[in-house]
């Protein structure tokens, strides 16, 4: 197994909210079989999951990209959706254009990006507003 | 202290997820925002909220939280209640507010 690199490809679909979770949790098995430690795990699904949410509840549909080697992981999110259009705005804790039956729901707290950011080892986030965003989260599994 | 025995001492209902109920509870978090769950719970917790959908359950799945406790009656949804017991995650229910019983919770585990 340990020089072998792994692929994995999950579809979401905007709005949603019941099969949230699912590539995050698929993912977190994956790694658990790879004996990677734990924090990096934590970390991993946290800032996933987020990512993961965020399209559910911003997006219309998206691809997420897992690829693993043998040092880290590297999580490619590409939306279709209407973009970010202030990237740094939307990073701020408690800033959020949730809708309101989002929010009912407990999420829309404008807290997603701010753990992505403190749970991934590399953030990146693209995004062109009327197209989509690409997101992308690499962990790296030996510091 | 095992949610077991959390729930004898607090007259807990057990809702769902019994076979979780030997689970470890090593703290609490009181949250109704998920992103703040997410980010700030500990494993092991126990989580008092009154969000009762699904989602809930896949965060406890993945933050590996050792109960969710669902304040003033609130009920799960039939989703919610199938994952718990799906996961093995024991969802508990209390008539009493969020304040009391994360008060009552902490004194037990902190005793
Ligand atoms: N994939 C995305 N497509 C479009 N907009 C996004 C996307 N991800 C984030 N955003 C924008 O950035 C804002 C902040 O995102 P963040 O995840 O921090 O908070 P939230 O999703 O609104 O709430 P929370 O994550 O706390 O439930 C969102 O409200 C939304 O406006
Ligand atoms: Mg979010």
């Amino acid at each position: 197994m340990s020089s072998e690199k792994m692929h994995f490809e999950y579809r979401v679909e905007g709005g949603n909210f019941s099969e949230a979770g699912y590539p995050s949790s698929q993912v977190k098995k994956t790694l658990k079989q790879l004996n990677v430690e734990g924090n990096v795990i934590k970390r991993t699904v946290v800032a996933l999951y987020e990512a993961e949410v965020n399209i559910v509840a911003h997006a219309y549909r998206g691809v997420i990209a897992v690829d693993i080697d043998t040092e880290k992981i590297i999580i490619t999110l590409t939306d279709e959706g209407p973009g970010i259009a202030d990237i740094k705005k939307a990073m701020e804790i408690g800033y959020s254009t949730a809708t309101p039956e989002v929010r009912e729901m407990g999420f829309g707290a404008g807290m997603g990006l701010s753990n992505m950011n403190t749970n991934a080892d590399k953030l990146s986030i693209t995004s062109e507003v009327g197209t989509g965003t690409i997101v992308e989260i690499m962990n790296y599994f030996h510091k | 202290m095992d949610v077991s025995e959390l729930v004898t001492r607090l007259g807990l209902i057990v809702i769902g997820g019994e076979k979780g109920l030997d689970r470890e509870i090593t703290g609490g978090y009181t949250s109704d925002l998920l992103s703040d769950v997410m980010g700030h719970a500990r494993s092991g917790s126990v989580w008092i909220t009154l969000q009762t959908h699904k989602n809930v359950m896949a965060i406890a799945s993945l933050k590996e939280l050792s109960a969710i406790v669902l304040v003033k009656g609130y009920q799960p949804e039939a989703d919610m209640l199938v994952q718990s017991n799906i996961e093995g995650i024991p969802v508990l229910g209390t008539e009493e507010e969020a304040f009391e019983i994360s008060g009552k919770i902490y004194k037990h585990l902190n005793g």
